[in-house]
């Protein structure tokens, strides 16, 4: 038991810590650069939101504390009970919530506000990795399969209707962690087909997809080796069922999505043709992307320095300080600093996969692949969003956006897996 | 297999990232980056433009302030609109559109609401504006014009137009640029530098600071003051001589070059195109096509100059050797083209250089301009020596005077005759209307003044130039201070300028002596013709003048041309007479003769061709 004996302190991964630590700093000198004015430049000042954003830091780090010091198998133990409590939550938000921005996701207790949907993250990465790492769980079985997606599906339920569609999507992308124990990879080949046809329906319209599939079909039949027998009613179910999706796709853009999320979509893909609308929707919703965009544009390669930021210090970017962040970085510090923090996160990202794969628990590994969905997918989106290559969805980036709430659980879903691994070798016996 | 799925779709994630910022951030990104910036905007600091001043130290153009009233609709507070309406001298209907067209345009932004109050009305404003919350007053610089003559040589400033802003980036939209005259030909010593303060702005386009403390921020540079050559009190009362009369007056000093006076007439006073009514007074004077008031007929009238042109053509005849002084031509009343009869007004008999130039004699200069082209075996080769001879008086050309605009006028070539009539389809009876200055010989009054210049010094000139000292400095540039000489020896000029000093002695200008003063001029009476209704019609003769003076030691040449006046002496040798005595004299004596030059107007005969009626033209009518 050496190796038991000595301190979470020796056995945390320091790596990943400083990791952390960086981002969290360099994106609360954003944070302070997007807001701070004239009256507010004392760092300490806890009424601005650089000081509150520092208080949460503070606490984030007292939670670490808590969170190490708390014994490892008390996550496994109470992870079930710890997914009823913030499902609870999330039915609660109806009739107690606040509603900020339109969206009711919130619970006001006085001091900060309580976003139960991160809580349920944490709690669903929990869960799940609890009920897949259960000796009595196979995921090659179909029922097992819809009992894991049933693990992720209630919370997206509850979220969707706040609407919070960014974390209902963050659900979704805890999947991965069951493809990566076993769930057959075909899954997600025909998520990935289902998405190309979507995009390319929108683009270019049912008929020439079907065009595409109808070439593709006769290259694949001109091309197979002899010997190979075609799978006709596979194949030709496919196929059909292809040519639905297609014209459901289609249907449903034109006649259940509402104008906003058409003119979303219709920006993203440059859909619209008339550049006068173009130009409008690019005023209108396009408005946070082209200004983001150009923010950073502008940035150049080496920035405009440290409080230099001339749009920053403008408000041009709404939402600068939370979800739009990152434009804050492209501004001020310019290509240097953008990269570098994609590579901060792409480092902390594969050292979270290392750490994953290394666990002989497979609780822990479970669990570290859903914290790996949850940030990859917050920092896709968020980045992806604010550069404009992925349409807007409001989704904070990890430890970098202002928020009290997302950096509480962000830091906790993070150490609480460190902790995990730090315990890994203790665990075996 | 599953192992490095997550990881690899880390890895293409990043890479993404990074291809596209470097794409926005290194590909995009523009380095002109403070221009462009709409969170930083430059405010303009504008230098005072320069002064302008006469010959003598005299002010022609200064600045004088005007106050426009500002208004920020978001911070207008209720107010006695009555009250504020009479203090600005506007209606209450005026007042409400103005403010709803300024809150259209941004309630958060400074718009104008009345524009260049006098100082009067501002005086009257100062002191309660502090009372109309979301008011204020901006001051801007206006051109003052301490004279009310030389509209069109000083030129007027407006705002740059599209074409300015394409061909001089550093204007900006709204900025002034001289649009004519001196204004537009010094405008780069006039204008000065902008400075340049960088303001810091939020979305809402409000001031929260400057940018970077400052530190791009630049001072103006004032405009440089100019003294030009124009002699203001000449300038003006040639002004004032040319009410009611069209044509244009050149006045130059032989000795340098220097342009005393260039007027036109009809003209305008120069302040009408200042302040609040510029707009519609531009449009009465761009709009009147029929007096022309914009069109400066000093460089841009082109009529034929008639009998001072032939003092050229006896100089060619005495350079090319076909005449002497004493040579004798007989005049028939007249001369014969072939066998039709051209007429003479000088009584007829004997004419050599001296008579034949004092008493103008038609027949005498038709003679001698034929012995010219009868030197050379074609018509064609004589024409060419012919033309070389009379550019080098800079007829023909532009002169290159430092005037925005200009015209070459006209000296016929062979080339241009083939061009009429075909190839050896003309010969010297064609081109003999040339011998008396009528015909296709075309000159501007600042070409027939440079002229007389050449004529009065005997043999060169220089260059005409209005520039003559900036910021008290002479100029000095060599264009304007190196000779340009004429084909013709000065040995030819005694005889010539004889003759005309005995036009002012006893003969077609006997009318215009001035005592203590000695001259040398030539009358000339140029026809003319129009087209009324297609027909080709001829109007009253215009009336030409040149002279310089004193003869020994000349100070000032002019030419003189009015429209539809007449013989030589009646209207332009009058006024030139009169200029020359103010000129050098200061005062005028013969104040019979100025008083009438002043009253007489030509209004009847411009009115002539548009009367729809028959006319009777070159009446005597005093």
């Amino acid at each position: 038991m050496s190796v038991s004996g000595k301190s979470v302190i020796k056995r945390l991964d320091w790596f990943s810590v400083l990791l952390y630590i960086a981002l969290v700093f360099i994106g609360w000198l954003n944070i302070y650069s997007a807001t701070v004015t004239e009256d507010t430049a004392n760092i300490f000042n806890f009424s601005a939101l650089h000081g509150k954003q520092l208080s949460f830091i503070i606490a984030s780090g007292i939670a670490i504390v808590l969170l190490l010091a708390i014994e490892a198998n008390f996550y496994e133990r109470f992870s079930g009970l710890l997914y009823l409590v913030s499902m609870v939550l999330l039915l609660g938000i109806y009739p107690f919530g606040k509603t900020i921005n339109g969206a009711t996701s919130w619970y006001n207790l006085g001091f900060f506000n309580l976003q139960p949907s991160e809580l349920a993250k944490v709690a669903t990465a929990l869960a799940l990795a609890k009920y897949l790492s259960d000796i009595r769980t196979d995921i090659k079985r179909p029922k097992d399969q819809l009992y894991a997606l049933g693990i992720l599906l209630i919370p997206v339920i509850l979220i969707v209707p706040q609407p919070d569609p960014g974390s209902a999507l963050v659900f979704f992308a805890m999947s991965f962690v069951i493809f990566r124990e076993g769930l057959p990879l075909y899954y997600l080949g025909i998520a990935t087909t289902l998405l190309v046809i979507f995009i390319l329906t929108l683009i270019y319209g049912t008929l020439w997809v079907l065009i595409i599939l109808a070439l593709l079909l006769v290259l694949f039949l001109l091309l197979k080796k002899p010997s190979f027998k075609v799978p006709v009613i596979p194949l030709s179910f496919v196929f059909v069922a292809t040519i639905l999706f297609s014209f459901s796709v289609s249907f449903i853009y034109n006649s259940v999505f509402e104008q906003r999320h058409r003119d979303r979509f219709s920006l993203w893909l440059r859909l619209e043709k008339d550049p006068r609308k173009l130009n409008e929707i690019l005023r209108t919703i396009g408005y946070n992307t082209y200004q983001s965009e150009k923010a950073i544009e502008s940035g150049g390669f080496f920035g405009k320095g440290f409080l230099e930021g001339t749009r920053t210090k403008g408000n041009f970017v709404p939402e600068q300080h939370t979800d739009y962040i990152f434009s804050t970085v492209g501004e001020e510090w310019g290509f240097l600093g953008t990269s570098t923090v994609v590579i901060l996160f792409t480092a902390l990202l594969l050292r979270l996969v290392y750490l994953a794969e290394r666990q002989k628990n497979p609780f822990s590994r479970m669990y570290g692949y859903g914290v790996i969905s949850i940030l990859l997918v917050h920092y896709f989106i968020n980045i992806g969003m604010v550069i404009g290559i992925l349409p807007t969805i409001g989704i904070p980036l990890p430890f970098f956006s202002y928020g009290g709430s997302g950096l509480l659980f962000f830091t906790a879903l993070l150490f609480i897996f460190l902790k995990l691994d730090a315990n890994r070798l203790k665990e075996l016996f | 297999m599953r192992k490095f799925l997550l990881a690899a779709i880390i890895l293409v994630i990043g890479i993404t990232f990074i291809a596209r910022l470097s794409y926005l951030q290194i590909f995009s990104f523009s380095p002109n980056q403070v221009m462009e910036d709409p969170a930083i905007k430059a405010i303009y600091d504008y230098p005072e433009r320069g002064y302008i001043f006469d010959r003598k130290g005299e002010l022609l153009v200064a600045n004088q302030p005007a106050y426009d009233v500002m208004v920020i609709p978001r911070e207008v507070q209720s107010l006695d609109t009555l009250e504020f309406c009479s203090l600005l001298g506007i209606d209450k209907k005026t007042f409400k559109s103005q403010l709803a067209k300024a809150r259209v345009y941004s309630p958060r932004l400074p718009s104008v609401l009345v524009p260049q109050l006098s100082k009067k009305d501002y005086a009257r404003l100062q002191e309660k504006m502090r009372r109309f919350q979301g008011f204020y007053i901006q001051k801007r610089s206006l051109r003052y014009y301490d004279t009310d003559s030389g509209a069109n040589v000083l030129g007027y400033i407006a705002e740059v137009n599209a074409r300015d802003l394409q061909n001089n980036p550093q204007y900006i939209a709204g900025e002034l640029i001289g649009r004519t005259g001196i204004e537009k030909q010094y405008e780069h010593i006039l204008r000065g530098h902008k400075g340049v303060k960088y303001i810091q702005k939020d979305r809402f386009n409000r001031d929260i600071g400057p940018y970077k403390d400052g530190l791009l921020d630049t001072l103006p540079t004032q405009g440089r003051e100019i003294t030009v050559t124009l002699d203001k009190a000449l300038q003006e009362y040639g002004e004032k001589l040319m009410v009611g009369k069209r044509g244009g007056i050149a006045a130059l000093e032989p000795s340098t070059g220097e342009i005393l006076a260039l007027i036109s007439g009809p003209t305008y006073d120069p302040s009408l195109l200042i302040g609040r009514d510029r707009s519609r007074n531009y449009s009465k004077l761009h709009y009147d096509s029929i007096a022309k008031p914009t069109w400066d007929r000093s460089i841009l009238a082109e009529p034929s100059p008639g009998s001072p042109f032939k003092i050229i053509n006896a100089l060619i005849a005495l350079q090319e050797g076909v005449i002497t002084p004493a040579t004798t031509i007989p005049c028939y009343n007249g001369f014969y083209v072939g066998n039709k009869k051209r007429g003479c007004h000088c009584g007829g008999g004997m004419r050599d250089l001296n008579v034949g130039t004092f008493k103008s004699c038609n027949a005498y200069f038709a003679v001698a301009f034929r012995k010219i082209y009868d030197k050379y075996k074609t018509t064609a080769e004589g024409m060419d020596v012919w033309e070389e001879h009379v550019k080098s008086f800079g007829l023909g050309t532009y002169l290159g005077y430092d005037l925005p605009t200009g015209r070459p006028g006209r000296v016929p070539s062979k080339e241009y005759y083939d061009r009429v009539y075909g190839k050896n389809r003309w010969a010297s009876s064609y081109i003999i209307s040339n011998s008396i200055g009528q015909g296709e010989i075309a000159t501007t009054p600042i070409q027939l003044a440079n002229m007389t210049a050449a004529i009065a010094n005997k043999g060169h000139y220089y260059t005409p130039h209005i520039l003559k000292e900036i910021e008290g400095e002479p100029i000095d540039f060599p264009e304007y201070t190196t000779p340009k000489h004429t084909t013709i020896d000065k040995k030819h000029f005694d005889g010539v300028v004889q003759a005309m000093a005995d036009v002012y002695e006893h003969g077609t200008a006997r009318w215009l002596q001035v005592r203590d003063i000695t001259m040398a001029g030539k009358t000339g009476t140029v026809e003319n013709f129009t087209r009324i209704d297609g027909v080709r019609t001829q109007l009253t003769d215009h009336s030409v003048f040149i002279a310089f003076a004193p003869v020994e030691n000349p100070k000032i040449a002019i030419a003189v041309y009015i429209e539809n006046g007449y013989f030589g002496s009646r209207y332009a040798g009058h006024i030139a007479s009169l200029m020359i005595e103010k000129y050098i004299k200061g005062e005028i004596t013969r104040t019979d003769l100025e008083k009438r030059m002043l009253e007489k107007t030509l209004e009847a005969e411009y009115a002539k061709p548009y009367s729809g009626q028959p006319f009777k033209i070159n009446e005597r009518v005093w």
